[in-house]
């Protein structure tokens, strides 16, 4: 299963570092990264794969958005399906 | 890997242009309730409901979590109470909407429809007493929705019914008067109801659905109004096909969702309900898309034409999103739920006849609208009988759902809270249908019902 990991917030160093250790730490496997600054505005996308993840989608999607907030960024995960589903036939 | 353009896409209908799913709603069969003991009835009644819908809400909140899409409502539909309850020997029903009440809540549900009659025909002994128990169950429960279909283009008119149903909504309004006759929101009279409707007040799960399934309905009529935005001036043409586009993406949400939800809690999947249903939330509007097609208020000349075209044009790109499309199924146009009409109502733009001329092309009827307090029943009937002949005519489903608010005046304003919105009070017609409804009887069903 595959999740889709949004980061949208002020640039400030260790951004990426500081996500890939927590997604790390509930064995979240990073296949793809696609990262700009946009207006100013850090924005990454990360394609994961969630299958081997310790605990539910549910709780993950939680914790990254708790993790977030600590560090004053917008981190949300979604199940790739959703954006799959509206954009392709 | 998905397109960066795409997912920012579908996070900005969400965060921005309200994109969610309505609501997912649960249709039970009560079928195997019956007892002839009220109380037996009533417990076999609350021990199924929670029973199946148990894990309802909680299914619903990790799905939310997980695809990052709201789902405002979670929802239970049962088989109409007329039916379940017919065997009991009881003269009133009003224990067994206490008993839906007090299940939906367990289950954690905003809603629970069903306590209805089908009456299109005629009447059961079953559907007097459950029509006659509505004003007590509406005052006496919180989450419980009645719907009665009085119509029908198989069957025509059931006038007897049209005329019980207008002093029912009286009496409604006047025993929850203290509500400004909130009782009334929760109440709903149809022609041509349908069995697999998702929304409130009118959803119940009709005799030829299974045991348990789960239908879905969409909403988003602020991310059309924003897809509108960008073909200003253009032709119908255009602007018919960006609905269309912009309906079969918020479709295919709806049926990931119901898919998705109908796996976990092991049930059918139903149908999605492809609707336009607006809130009271600035941008969530579809008074709000029709101006935006050129029109300076909702309900001025050019309305009608131009909810027709949104309407059949959701239906056009939501059909093919969805493998079974259902429900009502299009355009919703409650007054007081929607921020756009109620600013038209207020202005003197959108007024009663406009509204009805308008039910005859969008998903439903006259919905959310509040009436002096001083409307007889009369009215309210000839009022419900012109919507059912719309319907009947039309081969449509239409619906009343009006509040004749106790001690208000038109200029008022009545307050329901949360989705349910506000109303200002609109003029009726004065003049009387008194004799028109007490003739009663039944209006034959029309020459295009004989299709066989």
């Amino acid at each position: 299963m595959k999740a889709i990991v949004t980061v949208v917030g002020k640039d400030r160093v260790g951004i990426i570092a500081a996500v890939c250790v927590k997604l790390a730490e509930f064995n979240v496997n990073v296949l793809d990264i696609n990262q700009t600054i946009m207006q100013g505005y850090f924005t990454m996308m990360m394609a994961t794969d969630v299958s081997a993840c310790s605990i539910p989608v549910a709780e993950l999607a939680t914790r990254m958005e708790a993790v977030g907030k600590e560090m004053g960024l917008s981190i949300r995960v979604q199940r790739e399906d959703i954006f799959e589903a509206m954009h392709r036939i | 890997m998905l397109n960066q353009k795409d997912i920012l896409k579908t996070q900005d209908m969400i965060d921005k242009r309200h994109l969610d799913i309505r609501t997912i709603t649960m249709g039970i069969s009560l079928l195997d309730c019956c007892d002839p003991d009220l109380d037996t009835c009533c417990e076999k009644i609350y021990n199924k409901i929670t029973r199946c819908a148990k894990d309802l809400v909680k299914t619903g909140e990790d799905i939310e979590k997980e695809f990052g899409i709201p789902i405002v409502n979670k929802r239970i539909s049962v088989t109409p109470i007329s039916i379940v309850a017919s065997a009991c020997q009881t003269d009133s029903y009003v224990k067994i909407a206490q008993t839906l009440d007090a299940a939906a809540k367990k289950c954690g549900v905003n809603f629970i429809g069903g306590f209805s009659a089908l009456v299109q025909k005629g009447c059961t002994e079953g559907d007097w007493k459950l029509i006659r128990s509505i004003p007590e169950a509406m005052a006496t429960t919180d989450c419980v929705c009645a719907s009665v279909n009085v119509g029908s283009t198989k069957a025509g008119i059931n006038m007897d019914a049209v005329a019980e149903m207008g002093r029912i909504i009286k009496k409604t309004a006047e025993i929850t008067a203290d509500n400004d006759g909130l009782g009334c929101a929760k109440l709903v009279v149809f022609a041509n109801a349908v069995e697999d409707n998702p929304f409130m007040a009118g959803a119940f799960h009709g005799v030829g659905e299974p045991e348990c399934v789960l239908n879905v309905g969409v909403s988003g009529p602020g991310v059309v109004y924003h897809a509108l935005q960008s073909v200003k001036g253009q032709p119908f043409d255009v602007v018919a096909e960006t609905i269309k586009k912009t309906a079969f993406q918020i479709t295919r949400m709806g049926q990931l969702v119901g898919r998705e939800a109908s796996e976990r809690l092991g049930i059918p999947f139903g149908i999605v309900d492809l609707s336009l249903a607006p809130t009271p939330a600035v941008g969530d509007s579809v008074a709000r898309i029709l101006e935006e097609m050129g029109l300076e208020v909702c309900g001025t000349h050019g309305t009608t034409a131009a909810l027709a075209m949104l309407n059949d044009a959701v239906k056009k790109g939501g059909v093919m999103a969805s493998n079974h499309v259902g429900g009502l199924s299009g355009a919703f146009i409650p007054v007081s739920e929607d921020e756009g009409m109620i600013a038209a109502a207020e202005s003197g733009t959108l007024v009663l006849d406009k509204l009805e001329a308008m039910t005859c092309v969008c998903s439903v009827g006259l919905d959310m609208i509040a009436v002096p307090g001083d409307t007889t029943a009369a009215t309210i009937s000839a009022i419900i009988a012109d919507e059912a002949a719309i319907g009947m005519v039309n081969s449509k489903t239409t619906a009343v759902r009006i509040i004749p608010a106790p001690g208000k005046v038109v200029g008022d304003r009545v307050e329901m809270g949360g989705l349910l919105g506000s109303a200002p009070v609109m003029p009726v017609h004065s003049e009387s249908a008194e004799l028109f409804v007490a003739r009663g009887g039944r209006i034959p069903a029309p020459i295009q019902s004989l299709k066989n």
